[in-house]
């Protein structure tokens, strides 16, 4: 180190190297700082010991603190589990019509339904659930089988057209006129006198033969008004809501073939505290109604036109 | 590091080289003088600002916390006196950080160095914790001498008490912090019944043992060589800052006043005005020698103007031989002119601009702050789906309302819409045979109140913008507009 010297332009002393007349000024480094980086050094040696650090030809060393990213999500999602265990068990222990009564509970049974519908509803009725043809929007107050809270749970928990439930809700038109029960121009007549209560044509020739038809083949489960019935889950014919479409040529093909939609039971494919946040949430879209008693009043009628 | 003279340089001459440096200590001498004296000030005003604000009371009513300066995270509010920032409004917040950053780069251009010098906690506390050491220890001989005693028992109970004092100071610094976030006295007694949040003893305890470590043994070495802020600062100076001088012009050549009378009976040119009494390196909070010229390590707290003061009263010399001074007055002086007035040079047009940037911030957030609306109305229309088709052929649309009561007290207000044909608005909590086009609401005090609003419009209705408007009942008043959009199967391809 016999190039060591002072700098003459910062007073400061060089540490003797010199390249091609380029010299190193030497500003000292705290001793203390030497010794964080000693620390840091440590630490980080530990840090391997303990968490998954070393790699392997498979997989890296386990750590002696077993942790795994892997771990860590099963760890979060129980203690999610276990955080969500008295709401559901307090959901379990009350009847679906009662959840309205505690507003927290139901709250949770809302949120709840509304996860699991878009995990198991969505495919048909849509990320808002307002449907699609053949599917009800459940947005609406048009229900085929009924709105309130007990009935919308009854309808998940069996479903619609399920083989093997007893209690599931099984609605069956014939097929007008492809079993020869009418002809296609008896056909064209009911479609006519479907379109007239609904508001969507004038009376005309072909709607007064159909209102005879009608009287004779339909009205026993759709009513003499078109009104429907819910308990038999005959939609309404007589409102602006169709499930399969009200233009003539749906009207014709619901009319000639009949239409058989289908749910699945929910209950024997999801714990009954899903169905039942399921039922409130969607309850809860707005189209919900009160109590059974009040049921009576306005008659249900469906989109699902014909069955 | 700059040396005017490379006589002055600091580097020794020896063959051993270290790219490690060894700590020096640090034993500031007890000192007295106009200078230290508005030090003690301005640690005074800072200790009491910082440990008295949280316990000042401000009453708000009975919705509102009754502390004047509260953050209070827990329920997204900031609390300053009048003022009540809601996480919407952080601008403000930010804005005084802006004013904040600013008045440092205002303060830097008018006098330098001042915030290290006087208001930096860092210098706040490791001042008040060198008069410690002169309390405990005594002053700086008893101190370096202590420091070179061996471990005798007696030194290391002289060591643990005043280690017992730093961390006792230290603790109620860390746990002054926590009061900032919660009701104070609740806090101080939930703290020690031992009831009060992980989180507040945590953050007692972090800041207790940074205090106690920064302010108790890391001290110079922070300004020196882990804060950022010298360094920016040092940018930031220029020719016309004022920096603690050392007017080695006059002072140059040092030497004792016994030394300069044999130089006058000699006949040689006579010294200068300093006697070499190196007062000015005993009473430096870091330790340097400001004779070497403006460094890195000077926080220009002014302690070595007042010692040099003494020092030249004791010998009968003017006073100022270190002294605040500009680099150009410096020159001036040199050259035999006289130097720019105190006013001029703190009013210079740099400051000027700095004092108008921060000030338009200040007057800009003031206005901000007045024209800032207490009930606010927000409307988000739901998108999916957009519209329902209801079986009386109507058309209904779905609405998240939100209503933003900021007061301090529940509020009565009326929803209504305006602009929709045959519109009607209810609430998911109401019939919809009670729809109207109005709806009462009381939102309670402090709170955003979410409702779910369906408004239906009859059969035939047409796609349309419609407003959403919203009127305080109280006689305060109030009122807010939202415009949002009714959707129908018109116009959506059906």
């Amino acid at each position: 180190m016999a190039n060591k010297r002072v700098d003459d332009a910062t007073g400061v002393e060089t540490v003797g190297h010199e390249w091609d007349g380029i010299e190193e000024l030497n500003n000292p480094l705290p001793r203390w700082w030497l010794w964080s980086f000693y620390a840091c050094i440590a630490f980080a040696v530990g840090y391997c010991v303990v968490y998954p650090a070393i790699p392997g030809l498979h997989k890296a060393s386990a750590g002696t603190f077993g942790w795994s990213s892997r771990g860590a999500l099963a760890a979060e999602m129980t203690a999610a589990d276990a955080g969500r265990a008295q709401v559901r068990a307090a959901i379990a222990a009350t009847p679906v019509e009662a959840l309205a009564n505690d507003p927290k509970l139901l709250r949770a049974a809302i949120e709840g339904g509304r996860a699991a519908f878009k995990v198991n509803c969505v495919q048909c009725h849509g990320a808002g659930a307002a449907g699609a043809k053949g599917y009800p929007n459940l947005n609406d107050d048009d229900w085929l089988w009924g709105g309130d809270i007990a009935t919308i749970h009854q309808t998940l928990q069996h479903g619609v057209r399920q083989p093997g439930d007893d209690a599931t809700r099984m609605s069956q038109m014939p097929a007008f006129g492809r079993d020869g029960i009418l002809t296609a121009a008896q056909v064209q007549d009911v479609v006519s006198h479907v379109r007239v209560i609904s508001g969507q044509e004038k009376a005309s020739g072909s709607s007064q033969r159909g209102a005879k038809i009608f009287a004779e083949n339909c009205a026993v489960c759709h009513g003499a008004n078109g009104e429907g019935s819910r308990a038999v889950g005959a939609p309404r014919l007589s409102d602006a809501i169709w499930l399969y479409g009200g233009d003539r040529q749906a009207l014709t093909e619901t009319v000639t073939n009949a239409r058989y939609g289908v749910m699945p039971a929910w209950g024997t494919r999801l714990d009954p505290v899903t169905v039942k946040m399921l039922a409130t949430y969607v309850h809860s879209l707005g189209g919900g109604e009160a109590a059974p008693a009040a049921a009576p009043a306005p008659a249900a009628s469906a989109p699902a036109a014909a069955q | 590091m700059n040396a005017q003279d490379p006589t002055l340089a600091r580097a020794d001459h020896s063959d051993e080289i270290s790219f490690y440096e060894k700590r020096k200590g640090v034993f500031p001498r007890g000192s007295d003088g106009r200078f230290r004296r508005f030090k003690w000030a301005v640690m005074a005003f800072c200790l009491i600002v910082y440990w008295g604000t949280p316990w000042l009371r401000w009453n708000r009513g009975p919705y509102a916390p009754d502390q004047a300066v509260l953050v209070d995270l827990a329920h997204r509010r900031f609390y300053m006196f009048d003022i009540e920032i809601w996480p919407h409004e952080f601008y403000f917040v930010a804005g005084l950080l802006i004013m904040a950053g600013i008045g440092l780069f205002l303060v830097t251009s008018a006098v330098g160095r001042a915030w290290c010098g006087y208001a930096c906690p860092q210098t706040v506390w490791t001042d008040l914790f060198q008069h410690v050491d002169r309390l405990v220890d005594g002053d700086r001989n008893a101190q370096i001498k202590l420091q070179n005693a061996p471990w005798t028992a007696s030194k290391v109970v002289r060591r643990l008490f005043k280690w017992g004092i730093y961390l006792t100071i230290s603790f109620l610094t860390g746990g002054a912090w926590i009061f900032y976030f919660a009701d104070a006295p609740t806090l101080q007694h939930d703290f020690w019944t031992g009831t009060a949040a992980p989180v507040a003893y945590a953050t007692t305890g972090v800041l207790t043992f940074t205090t106690f470590w920064l302010g108790g043994f890391m001290r110079e070495q922070v300004c020196i060589y882990m804060c950022p802020w010298p360094r920016i600062q040092t940018a930031m100076l220029d020719e016309r800052s004022l920096t603690v001088t050392y007017k080695h012009w006059r002072g140059e050549p040092r030497g004792s006043v016994k030394a300069a009378a044999k130089r006058v009976e000699q006949g040689l040119d006579p010294l200068g005005d300093c006697i070499d009494c190196k007062q000015c390196i005993a009473v430096c909070p870091t330790g340097i020698d400001i004779r070497e010229g403006p460094q890195i390590g000077c926080i220009t707290c002014a302690l070595c103007i007042d010692a040099c003061d003494k020092a030249m009263e004791d010998v009968g010399r003017p006073r100022g031989l270190i002294d605040y001074f500009t680099l150009e007055d410096a020159e001036k002086e040199q050259r035999g002119e006289t130097a720019t007035s105190l006013v001029r040079t703190i009013f210079r047009p740099r400051t000027l601009v700095y004092f108008g940037v921060w000030a338009s911030i200040g007057v800009a957030m003031l206005f901000l702050l007045g024209q800032r609306t207490r009930l606010d109305l927000s409307v988000a229309k739901d998108r999916n789906p957009e519209y329902v088709m209801l079986s009386d052929g109507s058309v209904r649309n779905g609405f998240t309302v939100k209503l933003r009561n900021m007061e301090d007290r529940p509020r009565a207000v009326v929803v209504s819409i305006a602009d929709l044909p045959g519109g009607t608005i209810y609430t998911d909590e109401m019939e919809s045979q009670a729809a109207s086009t109005a709806l009462s609401v009381e939102v309670p005090a402090d709170t955003t109140k979410r409702i779910r609003v369906y408004a239906v419009a009859p059969r035939g209705a047409k796609p349309t913008d419609f407003l959403f408007d919203l009127k305080a009942s109280d006689k305060e008043g109030g009122h807010d507009v939202a415009r949002t959009t009714f959707t129908t199967a018109e116009g959506n391809g059906q």
